[in-house]
């Protein structure tokens, strides 16, 4: 393999100067992750007014919601929300939700803007690929987005797209014919652009590391890319075929998840011998990869992060490496555990389960790691401090949650209940999320040259992290009680006695919606009027802060890094508590 | 900044822990004999996961209690042992808590899905479709009629496809909208759709199990409550899914006899 690192004027390339170049196609990989945390950004907040669509739906059905028959005049006629245009907005916030947020931001926005810095590298390996995969990702948000406009608007089968609801088309239901389509097609295009991301990233990751950037020397956010790119190369990997048979199900007569003799809308189905469970196999073969694609960067962020601010260094660095890995090898084991009582064989269900109980080992060692690294620190409550720590507490609650839906027994009474929207939004939502909003407080100096304001930054965190308290705790309980999930309204025995409840946890996602609102202003304010950010405003140690805010065009003005420490030296006694990972000043042994 | 993080953490752990243990919503009445082993294995994984739940939450707390004091006299402190310690504890307590819910739980698992039903059961055949469950009894002459997709009309009540025109085992069979059936009797379901995925869930019963089109799925239970209970449709099926129900009747052997006469001599 060619020796980059030995060669500063390889991938070298000098700064464009036209403005599509510069802005719209750049080949920049910062420009690049700030367009994908745009996106990301965007498809946030378009998520989230939808799931405030839906609470309001859930909470008081027959209320009329403003400008909701705006944006659909059949879906919400007088702004009374039919029950389809409540499963099209379900589908339309889970899609949305998980692959433009959960992989975007903490994974292609951080990942694209850090990885090559953090690695001392002065692009990505294949930056023509880099442009490409955010245009392709971006084509996809717009094939999403087209599904908002059609006649009978988004599929309403769920970010799942069970078939054979989602491959007979619209004799099926509303939605199924060309939002259905638009759904897939969308897919499709997002699985290539994730692909020749994923790529891009294990490129860079293995040649472009500068002298002295051993693989054990990465920082942690950049070890759980790493690990990302390699599960979200076989991930999506199945999810393409997949899509592309789903959409030669639904356009091109073929029948690969229908099977034969179905009725619907008094029509005799023409398909016969397809399988509705090879859906469900190929979709989980990526659907639970994708969990730890959402989750592990935000891990590897918090694992950064923490020690920052915490002025020590994370307990067990190599433990929490080693458990990185172990999440990223066992996530491809496991995904009949979505599957239990789906018809498949009841012995593979034990199969399937222990490996899912397995993963707990390594996500409790990361957990007690990240805790015992708070024991005896000396922490500075920054609002990403705050947004890690608080990364913990919802990490855990989630996390618990995982060991009653890894057992079959237990998932004959809570599956498809809203237990599992609990355990899911906690563990992959907002613990994600909050890596990102932690990401976001931390990098915000480094990729715009100013601060963040952080009485708006702390305001955001503490309402922030009481709501989604408010929100999700009591799911787990409405889920117990036996509320099923995906229900447009309540209007069974059981579920009428839940509503307040239900009620209880609009007002909080309403609340905690609107908090999001400061964090919003912040970024835009902070852009453009926030505190000037010195080179290194939290005295962290990774390359990132070894060169300006922002940085140059080439990362580092044409020096050439030369790294002699790993990332985590800090709580080191003397003037300084840390040593950057470019001083040649030999960091003590522990 | 940090002992307030610690008094919400912690107050967010006690009130969550305090609804739990106090079941202020909780899993409705047990009507069924694999439910027991169920709600055991539901009771154990609760008491396990709680007390690591309300541990960790709480040791969190005192940490970051710990850590707010910033003091320029105090030095940063590494974890006693350091990562070793607490890497060899949760491999051994959580690879011990994972080893006896597999253990036991599978066989909770085992009883509902994997035991063969009782060569006594009561036979039910059960159609979904979008939105609405049909249950089909043999009749008197103990034979299903066969079914013929094509057949299928839900206008003259022929949601099974049987052809009784040709058919003579068909002619007598009972097509219901509700399922009733006789207490402490074996049944069998054998669970079919007409068009998409669907699901029987019944809360009471502790049994759930998908609808998958082009399969037939058994499904058995024992009833040990008279009484009224809701089946539900768990799997998205269209925009009636959150509508689509129906009910269970479990009566005693007496008033079923009674009832399954009525329904034949219709």
């Amino acid at each position: 393999m060619h020796d980059v690192s030995s060669d500063p004027a390889v991938h070298h390339h000098t700064a464009p100067t036209g403005f599509l170049r510069k802005w719209v196609f750049s080949l920049d990989h910062k420009v690049i992750g700030k367009q994908y945390f745009a996106l990301a950004l965007v498809s946030v907040f378009i998520g989230m007014v939808l799931s405030w669509l839906m609470r309001l739906h859930l909470a008081w059905p027959a209320w009329p919601i403003p400008l909701v028959d705006k944006l659909s005049a059949v879906g919400a006629p007088a702004g009374v929300m039919t029950p389809e245009y409540y499963l099209s907005l379900l589908t339309m916030h889970g899609t949305i939700m998980v692959f433009f947020v959960l992989t975007n931001a903490p994974f292609a926005a951080f990942g694209n803007y850090f990885l090559p810095i953090q690695i001392g590298a002065e692009d990505m390996a294949f930056p023509r690929f880099n442009m490409m995969s955010f245009w392709t990702t971006f084509v996809a948000w717009l094939f999403m987005m087209a599904a908002f406009f059609v006649a009978d608007g988004p599929p309403i089968s769920g970010w799942t797209a069970y078939a054979p609801l989602s491959a007979v088309g619209g004799d099926a239901g509303p939605g199924l014919a060309m939002g259905q389509n638009l759904w897939a097609i969308s897919i499709a295009v997002f699985c290539i652009a994730s692909l020749l991301g994923a790529l891009n990233f294990i490129s860079t990751t293995l040649d472009l590391r500068t002298k002295g950037m051993s693989l054990a020397r990465m920082p942690f956010c950049s070890w759980a890319w790493f690990v990302t790119s390699v599960i979200a190369l076989l991930a999506f990997a199945v999810l393409l075929p997949a899509c592309i048979l789903l959409i030669l199900d639904r356009t091109a007569g073929t029948s690969f998840f229908i099977p034969g003799g179905l009725v619907l809308s008094d029509k005799l189905q023409p398909h016969s011998g397809g399988s509705p469970l090879l859906w469900q196999h190929l979709f989980w073969f990526f659907g639970h990869p994708e969990v730890y694609i959402a989750i592990l960067p935000s891990i590897g962020i918090v694992a950064t992060i923490l020690p920052v601010f915490a002025r020590k260094p994370l307990l067990g660095p190599r433990a929490v490496i080693g458990s990185m890995i172990a999440i990223g090898f066992l996530s491809y084991m496991v995904w009949g555990h979505h599957m239990f009582v789906s018809g498949m064989n009841p012995f593979s269900a034990d199969l399937f389960s222990v490996p899912t109980l397995i993963i707990t080992i390594p996500a409790t060692i990361l957990t007690l790691l990240l805790i015992g690294t708070v024991y005896g620190a000396k922490m500075r409550f920054t609002s990403a401090a705050l947004f890690c720590l608080g990364f913990i507490s919802v990490f855990i609650s989630g996390g618990i949650s995982g060991f009653f839906l890894a057992q079959p027994s237990l998932d004959t009474i809570l599956h498809a209940t809203y237990f599992v929207v609990a355990h899911f939004h906690f563990v992959m939502a907002v613990a994600s999320i909050f890596g990102v909003f932690a990401g976001t407080y931390f990098w915000f100096p480094k990729m715009t040259g100013r601060m963040m304001n952080e009485t708006m930054g702390k305001w955001h965190f503490w309402l922030t992290f009481i709501g989604v308290y408010m929100i999700f705790m009591p799911m787990h309980y409405l889920g117990l009680a036996g509320n099923v999930r995906r229900y447009s309204a309540f209007v069974d025995d059981y579920a009428i006695s839940l509503i307040p409840v239900h009620k209880f946890i609009t007002i909080a996602a309403l609340l905690t919606g609107a908090a999001q609102l400061i964090f919003l202003f912040n970024l835009i304010w902070s852009r453009f009027r926030g505190a000037v950010a010195s080179e290194n405003p939290w005295e962290a140690t990774s390359l990132e802060w070894s060169t300006s805010s922002p940085p140059p065009f080439d990362n580092f003005g044409g020096r050439h890094m030369v790294v002699y420490n790993g990332p985590n030296e800090y709580g080191i006694d003397g003037p300084q508590d840390y040593i950057m990972q470019t001083s040649p000043e030999k960091a003590p042994s522990r | 900044m940090g002992k307030l993080f610690s008094a919400v953490v912690i107050i967010i752990t006690v009130v969550s822990v305090a609804i739990f243990i106090m079941h202020v919503w909780w899993l409705p009445v047990d009507i069924s004999t694999t439910g027991p082993a169920v709600d055991h294995q539901l009771d154990e994984t609760m008491v396990g996961t709680g007390i690591l739940f309300f541990a960790s939450q709480i040791l969190l707390a005192i940490f970051v209690w710990g850590s707010s004091n910033t003091s320029s006299s105090r030095k940063i402190k590494i974890f006693p042992g350091g990562a070793t310690p607490l890497v060899t504890f949760a491999i051994i307590l959580v690879g011990l808590e994972i080893l006896t819910l597999t253990f036991v739980g599978s066989k909770a698992w085992g009883a509902i899905y994997i035991a063969p039903p009782d060569p006594n059961s009561l036979k039910i055949d059960v159609q979904a479709e979008q939105f609405a469950f049909y249950f089909r009894y043999a009749g008197p002459d103990g034979v299903f009629g066969g079914v013929h997709p094509d057949k299928i009309d839900d206008g003259s009540g022929n949601y099974f496809g049987l052809d009784p025109a040709n058919d003579v085992a068909a002619r007598d069979d009972i097509v219901v909208g509700s399922l009733t059936v006789p207490v402490n009797k074996p049944i069998l379901l054998m669970l079919h759709s007409k068009d998409v995925g669907h699901s029987f869930f019944v809360r009471e019963l502790r049994v759930q199990q998908d609808f998958v089109p082009g399969l037939d799925i058994p499904v058995h239970f024992t009833a040990t409550q008279t009484g009224k209970f809701e089946i539900v449709c768990t799997q998205l099926c269209g925009l009636g899914h959150y509508n689509m129900k129906a009910y269970l009747e479990v009566l005693s052997q007496d008033d079923f006899d009674q009832w399954l006469k009525t329904q034949a001599g219709q």
